[in-house]
């Protein structure tokens, strides 16, 4: 299938943000992440949608809203893969790969259950060891912790 | 964050650490001092350990200082519920510096950033120890006269042990030669053996323990039953990793034991007469140590 007809699976937009190239399992947490449960704007979801690159993949569309790059690269521990189409009158004006940031604070969970994050009401934070592979460290625990082990918070 | 807090021995950099030693050096020939006269250091142990414990506050006490805390969280406000963040900002008001330890990780470094005074972290949960890495500089320093290119043996549970890896870091400044000895369950993580390779370390792995004639220090951990699923592999194993003083034979003149106590079978009581065996007085040189980071942390040692 040819990219412009697999677009049609899913309701075009004017304007607003289209996140593509998702990992089909990690759809929900990217919702999650950006707070889209609480959006107001219109927002459409497809999921298990075929992919040459990724097998299955997800992608959402929010209509008017124009993300931060430091608000969307909050997506990259789960979603590095994602695309950011900033979709003017129809048309797409901008490709943008996320950005992996070097430190993450707030968005996971450190999977350490003796970590002190995991007993006080405090923010978490980890610092990005390795970006390719995604591997973080808890700032506070030490723990080092692999993409698979990541949890969202 | 205050600056003097050491929550991590990597928050030291290698001047730090030569200028601490040799701070300690100064202590252990001199240790009554006024220094801390009209400071107060509070002693917070969430978690109880009489061995550490006793050790900073018969550090406080030697330089003049005062001490207030508690020795086991049972009894404190903990106890009914109260977060760290609220007894550490409580205990704030009252003192000039905060030594802490407690159960979880991180919870220092938690601490040093609630907090505008500085924290010395005397061990969270399984994670940093500084001040028992700083013991063990200190007796490496000073039995071989440095700490540079050193070959130094770790022995025994090398995956859980967090004064080796510690220990590790910290010697990474100084061109050790490490040589690795563990069962296949505890032997190094993979990640201390990157940063090695990384920082242009040499090191090997061994799985017995002979062949000890290159070595400058032994630094034996304890091998525990709980770290094994197969307890016959545990009964075979502590036996392998126990030494025996026949096992020094051809070793260095220099050569030093180091143990960071208690021990449970790792070391043999054959060994304790061999003038080689360092175990004891490197629990002594704490104490040197604790006064050195103390006075530092209150900005009490001139640069
Ligand atoms: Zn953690």
């Amino acid at each position: 299938m040819e990219d412009s007809k697999k677009e049609m699976l899913v309701a075009a937009i004017e304007n607003g943000t289209v996140i593509d190239h998702i990992a089909s399992e990690k759809l929900f947490e990217v919702v999650s992440i950006l707070n889209l449960a609480h959006s107001s704007s219109e927002i459409t979801i497809g999921n298990n949608l075929k992919s040459e690159k990724q097998g299955a993949k997800g992608i959402i569309k929010i209509a008017d809203t124009y993300f931060a790059p430091d608000e969307i690269n909050r997506i990259a521990l789960v979603a590095p893969n994602a695309v950011l189409n900033i979709i003017k009158d129809y048309k797409v004006v901008e490709k943008r790969k996320i950005e992996i940031p070097d430190h993450v604070i707030d968005i996971i969970r450190c999977f350490n259950p003796k970590c002190i994050t995991n007993h006080e009401p405090m923010q978490t934070r980890f610092d990005v060891i390795d970006k390719q592979k995604m591997i973080v460290k808890c700032h506070y625990c030490e723990s080092v912790m692999e993409q698979n082990q990541i949890k969202i918070k | 964050m205050n600056a003097k807090s050491l929550v991590s021995i990597t928050d030291y950099s290698k001047e730090k650490i030569l200028r601490i030693l040799d701070a300690a050096a100064e202590f252990e020939a001199r240790p009554n001092r006024e220094t801390l006269k009209g400071k107060v250091v509070a002693t917070l142990f969430f978690e109880p350990s009489t061995r550490t414990r006793l050790s900073f506050e018969t550090a406080i006490n030697r330089l003049g200082g005062r001490v207030i805390g508690f020795s086991d969280a049972a009894n404190t406000s903990t106890s009914k519920g109260e977060t760290l963040h609220d007894t550490i900002m409580m205990v704030s008001n009252y003192a000039d510096l905060i030594v802490m330890r407690h159960p979880l990780d991180g919870a220092a470094r938690y601490a040093s950033e609630v907090s505008s005074l500085p924290i010395i972290n005397a061990g969270d949960g399984s994670n940093q120890h500084p001040t028992q890495t700083l013991l063990d500089l200190y007796s490496i320093y000073k039995t071989q006269g440095t700490l540079e290119n050193l070959n130094i043996y770790m022995v025994g549970d090398l995956k859980y042990g967090r004064t080796v890896h510690s220990l590790l870091m910290a010697m990474s400044h100084f061109h050790p030669t490490f040589t690795f000895i563990a069962p296949s369950e505890l032997e190094m993580p993979e990640q201390y053996k990157i940063f090695c390779w990384e920082n242009g370390i040499e090191y090997r792995e061994k799985r017995d323990l002979d062949e000890l004639g290159e070595a400058d220090i032994l630094y034996m951990t304890r091998v525990q039953r709980e770290r094994f699923q197969d307890l016959m592999e545990y009964e075979r194993v502590k036996d392998v990793y126990c030494l025996k003083n026949s096992m020094l034979d051809g070793t260095k003149d220099t050569l030093r034991i180091l143990h960071p106590l208690p021990r449970v079978g790792e070391i043999d009581m054959d060994v304790d007469a061999n003038e080689k065996a360092y175990y004891f007085q490197q629990a002594k040189n704490g104490l040197y140590v604790r006064q050195a980071v103390i006075s530092d942390a209150l900005g009490m040692l001139e640069d």
